[in-house]
């Protein structure tokens, strides 16, 4: 497997002058092979967000490195880079350059020198890839949350990342405009093997990753499969998360005193987990 | 306070080549003292009705009634200040309103600008600020140097000092992670059954609603669609689908469980702690049965 990203012993403060500040990123390391989806999950200020500006070199840390693409990362090799680096951030609002969606998804292609006919053909391709192909010519600000996350996406495609950065990217959709992102990310993977980094407090999100980077106060707490974290239990409602809904609910009706045997990874799982222990005669 | 539209329609850009109409006859109830959640994807104008709540845009069409004022289409209406008073909205985002040097002087802001005293004002702030669990001492800080979730707080302390009647919540918990979002609904609960507050919670979380909420209207493409209590609005599951909403996770999670055991639970549960209940005591039943 090839490692599309790596980060070394990274220390990150925004008050490098002052020592009693404690440290945002401290002593984190971790890689994202090619082909994988990685989700990188903690509450608000644990560090998450800071990760991602180091990665696409918005900052730089004090101490540690950063290799993308088997490229130590530098100010000279910056920009180079962030043309592989696909990112979308929060608030699909603050994102939108082009009055139509066509000229959004061109903006970055026209930065960097695309030729024209390419262009046109990369940003229809990468509007299809999002389904939002119907929207060349429609006006940003009057699509849906989940329609302006899927431009934005396609704005990052347009660019052929090798990466895509998704920086809490569905934390401001409403459920459906969430799923539509989600789906679309899962497919693109799918479909064309995509590498994706996922910044997010959702851990109905952080399910669909295969693997989950767990950060508490910008340390790695733990790292792992989905099942692993979860695992985790009490701990992820104490750092400031949840447990995801069936096993919520599991740990609840066991504090009931309500028997339940095996896991309980999907509401499924526990439904039939209740019906057997209690209720099947 | 209770706050009425009747058949509120408004358009956007209005008499222009960009006019674009946002909502049609609209009819909401509010009635004082209640916790009234209005539900909507995005783009339902739920964001459109929000702003006629405190006159921030003034009906194309309709009445809007708050308390004994009435602001309708075409006509001025002199009181608009005092109304604002009484109505506090928390927007989106509230943080990104902040802006005096200190947390105090910010909070302030607001009463002072609608004639209250400084002193007045500061020991108002002294006040709320310990209503949203945070110390006094943050009251010197610059509001920037604060987290994210301090300055949340600080932002709905300055609508608290306003002492309103009617606070309207728009999504106020868009950004937090799932503890911070958990202790800000809280708060809001723990404020509205405190003062007897009315609280409109603009939101796309069926799962606050569903917690919190006395009353419900779904808004649809620019309509007000259904209005009612949480319980009986979220059993429908079909109806809510034409207005591509989904019922809530712990009602969908007692949908499939029922349909497993080929019977009803005795109620539709809506939150987690309920269900819970509900379940111990399906299965003691069973167990006594057998």
């Amino acid at each position: 497997m090839n490692n599309i990203l790596t980060l070394n012993n990274i220390i990150f403060s925004y008050e490098v002058d002052q020592p009693e500040v404690k440290n945002a990123v401290e002593d984190v390391s971790f890689t994202v092979t090619e082909g994988e989806w990685i989700a990188i999950v903690g509450h608000n200020g644990s560090g998450k967000s800071t990760i991602a500006r180091i990665i696409n070199g918005l900052l730089f840390p004090q101490s540690g490195d950063v290799t993308v693409f088997g490229k130590l990362m530098n100010e000279d090799n910056l920009w180079s880079i962030r043309t592989e680096l696909g990112m979308v951030f929060q608030n699909p609002d603050n994102q939108f350059v082009g009055a139509t969606v066509q000229d959004d998804v061109a903006f970055a292609l026209e930065n960097n020198g695309v030729p024209y006919e390419d262009m046109v053909a990369r940003v229809h391709q990468s509007l299809a890839q999002v389904k939002m192909e119907q929207f060349l010519n429609h006006e940003p600000q009057h699509l849906s949350g989940g329609q302006k996350q899927r431009v934005a996406i396609a704005g990052a495609l347009a660019l052929r990342p090798k990466l895509l950065i998704l920086d809490e990217a569905t934390s401001m959709l409403d459920p459906q405009g969430r799923q539509e992102v989600l789906d679309i990310v899962r497919k693109l993977r799918d479909d064309t093997g995509l590498t994706v980094l996922s910044i997010t407090h959702d851990l109905e999100e952080a399910i669909l990753a295969d693997r989950i980077l767990f950060m508490n106060q910008g340390r790695k707490f733990a790292e792992g499969q989905p099942s692993e974290i979860f695992a985790l239990g009490d701990e992820l409602v104490e750092l400031g998360l949840d447990l995801p809904f069936s096993m919520k609910m599991a740990k609840m009706l066991q504090e009931k005193g309500i028997q339940l045997d095996g896991t309980h990874m999907s509401d499924e799982e526990l439904v039939e987990n209740l019906w057997i222990s209690n209720f099947k005669k | 306070m209770d706050i009425e539209l009747q058949k509120v329609s408004y358009s956007y850009a209005k008499g222009t080549p960009f006019e674009k109409a946002a909502l049609f006859g609209v009819d909401l109830m509010i009635e004082s003292g209640k916790y009234h959640a209005i539900i909507g994807h995005t783009g339902s104008g739920k964001s459109t009705v929000l702003q006629h709540l405190n006159a921030l845009l003034k009906p194309s069409e309709g009445i809007v009634k708050i308390g004994d004022e009435m602001i309708e289409a075409g006509k001025k209406n002199k009181k608009l200040r005092q109304v604002r008073q009484h109505i506090g909205i928390v927007f989106q985002f509230p943080e990104h309103q902040l802006f005096e040097e200190t947390v105090l002087k910010d909070i302030a802001f607001g009463p002072m600008n609608f004639g209250v005293s400084e002193e007045e004002a500061y020991a108002r702030a002294h006040e709320v600020i310990k209503t949203v669990g945070l110390d006094d001492s943050i009251l010197q800080k610059s509001p920037f140097d604060l987290s994210g979730g301090q300055m949340r707080r600080v932002a709905i302390a300055g609508v608290l000092a306003m002492k309103p009647d009617v606070i309207v919540l728009d999504e106020p918990t868009a950004g937090l992670d799932p503890r911070g979002r958990h202790n800000i609904m809280e708060l809001f609960s723990k404020l509205q059954k405190d003062h007897n507050l009315t609280m409109i919670l603009v939101t796309h979380s069926m799962e606050d609603a569903a917690r919190y909420a006395d009353d419900l209207t779904i808004m649809h493409d620019g309509k007000s669609v259904l209005r009612g209590m949480p319980r009986e609005i979220f059993k429908d599951v079909d109806k809510l689908a034409q207005y591509r909403l989904k019922v809530p996770h712990v009602v969908a999670f007692q949908m499939r469980l029922e349909q497993r055991l080929g019977s009803k639970l005795a109620k539709l549960c809506l939150t987690e702690e309920d269900l819970v209940d509900e379940i111990a005591r399906a299965a003691k039943k069973v167990r006594e049965e057998s």
